[in-house]
């Protein structure tokens, strides 16, 4: 499984790198993208939006089903992937490089409440 | 434990994500769902079916208990291989199964039924069988019920399914080569039907259990690639094809549900579930396709513009249109061409309403 080591995890499956000017970037897992599939549409929260840790955000369509993401921290949407958005299919090739959106957390120190690569591995193995 | 299929360890050689179907271990799709889709499109892929039954029917009852049955007139079939797509109801008029039949002499049909209906189904035509037998000049009118679990079921679909599937199987070319769509014949102890469910041209082989496998390894060599049940639904979704279960159930009329081309009403027979066919129905089948960016599903809300309602009873993304479509049960008054509101989440995009089907052999037509 590819489960990056410098990036944080929730147990929905999205990941969380801290960059380095303090934003965040949050994509799905390659976990995620494996078990929806074809991914053919992504719903992403518009900039400004301010998220609620576990508040859904964004919406990733495979031709199976629909599948919620969840914002791992709260904080403000500083940039959505329309790039991504426009599409979707780069998710299934590459998950780490293909973020979903990018938030100002209200806190930084929030990451350290999610799971490190080994705990997500567990997570996504049970 | 789920029930497998005699292809089972093929799938998993293949690398199949194999899912739970109805109580048995089915293959999802063998990588990219999408990929699979566009093969049967374009070229040939194949599908494990081995889920769905084979009922054989024989004896002198069994035409008496099929017109008693079926929606549709099995006397429509007069030529041995010919076959007939059909409801069979219940006395409400409700859809118990979607099925085809198979004839072959006046004494003996097959059913193919679905897997999640196949034991409701049996229970169902022997409970009829025995009424036949003894209603119906009970010394001449046996019939037996005869499900073949004994059997796998392989349909091979697409531009070049007929070509390599004549190059897989030894004289299946000289036994199916002047075959007409919707019709079945023999080459030893496999049946070779012309018939399938993607809107494609194909073969559905029935076949003995013990040649599945080899069967298999031969049309992958002859170029024939695995295709999973993912990309079944969206092809049959494309082809405008019904899904018993989603779009049909036993508390919706099959006229209801775009099928009242498979009621044969031109005759005086009389039918289980006939007297209870809505004769004025308020609503019906459509096609949609959705005109903004987003993905249709069941259940989704459908609003006219007078906010009259409807509802999606199968949508997903269409590969062959790169856009969204569905089957959705609307307002009688709906037409054609007509621009519906869909509910999807909390926002409300933009549908045409299209005639079924999408897609057929190849082409888009919606």
């Amino acid at each position: 499984m590819n489960v990056p080591n410098n990036l944080k995890y929730a147990s929905s499956h999205e990941w969380s790198k801290l960059e380095a000017d303090g934003t965040v970037t949050i994509g799905i897992t390659d976990h995620a993208q494996e078990a929806l599939g074809d991914i053919v549409f992504l719903e992403l929260p518009q900039v400004g939006r301010k998220l609620k840790a576990g508040e859904e955000c964004a919406v990733v369509e495979s031709v199976k089903a629909a599948s919620d993401i969840y914002a791992p921290i709260s904080g403000e949407v500083i940039a959505n992937n329309q790039a991504a958005a426009d599409a979707p299919e780069t998710i299934n090739e590459d998950a780490y490089g293909n973020w979903l959106f990018k938030i100002k957390p209200n806190n930084v120190a929030d990451l350290d409440a999610l799971l490190d690569a080994a705990a997500y591995t567990k997570v996504a193995e049970s | 434990m789920n029930k497998q299929t005699p292809l089972n360890s093929a799938h998993r050689q293949l690398g199949a994500k194999i899912v739970d179907f109805a109580g048995w271990d089915m293959p999802l799709h063998y990588g990219s769902q999408i990929e699979e889709h566009h093969y049967v499109r374009r070229d040939a892929g194949m599908f494990d079916v081995s889920h769905m039954l084979a009922v054989d029917i024989e004896g002198p009852g069994a035409a008496p208990l099929l017109r008693l049955l079926l929606a549709n007139n099995i006397d429509k079939l007069q030529q041995t291989g010919q076959a007939l797509y059909s409801c069979m109801l219940n006395p409400q008029g409700g859809v118990i199964d979607d099925l085809i039949v198979y004839f072959f002499r006046a004494d003996f049909y097959r059913l193919v039924v679905n897997a999640g209906t196949a034991d409701k189904d049996l229970a169902w035509i022997t409970q009829y069988a025995n009424d036949v037998k003894s209603t119906i000049n009970a010394a001449t009118k046996t019939v037996t019920i005869k499900p073949r679990r004994d059997l796998a079921i392989i349909a091979v679909q697409g531009p070049n399914a007929l070509v390599k599937t004549w190059q897989a199987l030894n004289g299946s070319e000289a036994a199916s080569s002047a075959l007409k769509p919707f019709s079945a014949a023999w080459c030893d102890d496999v049946m070779i039907a012309r018939t399938g469910y993607t809107g494609e041209d194909g073969f559905e082989l029935i076949l003995p259990a013990t040649q599945a496998e080899k069967t298999w390894n031969a049309l992958l060599e002859a170029g024939v690639k695995p295709v999973g049940l993912g990309a079944r639904d969206t092809l049959r979704l494309e082809a405008g094809m019904n899904l018993y279960g989603q779009d049909m159930d036993e508390t919706v009329s099959p006229i209801e549900s775009g099928l009242a081309w498979t009621i044969a009403l031109d005759s005086a027979r009389d039918f289980i579930g006939k007297a209870a066919l809505p004769s004025s129905p308020k609503q019906k089948m459509v096609g949609l396709v959705l005109l903004d960016k987003g993905v249709l599903r069941a259940h989704q809300k459908v609003f006219t513009t007078k906010n009259e309602q409807g509802e999606i009873t199968s949508g997903s993304f269409s590969p062959t249109m790169s856009q969204s479509i569905a089957l959705a049960r609307v307002p009688i008054q709906v037409a054609y061409g007509d621009t519906l509101d869909v509910e999807i989440r909390d926002k409300r995009l933009k549908a045409r309403v299209v005639k079924p089907p999408f897609v057929r052999n190849g082409k888009i037509l919606a």
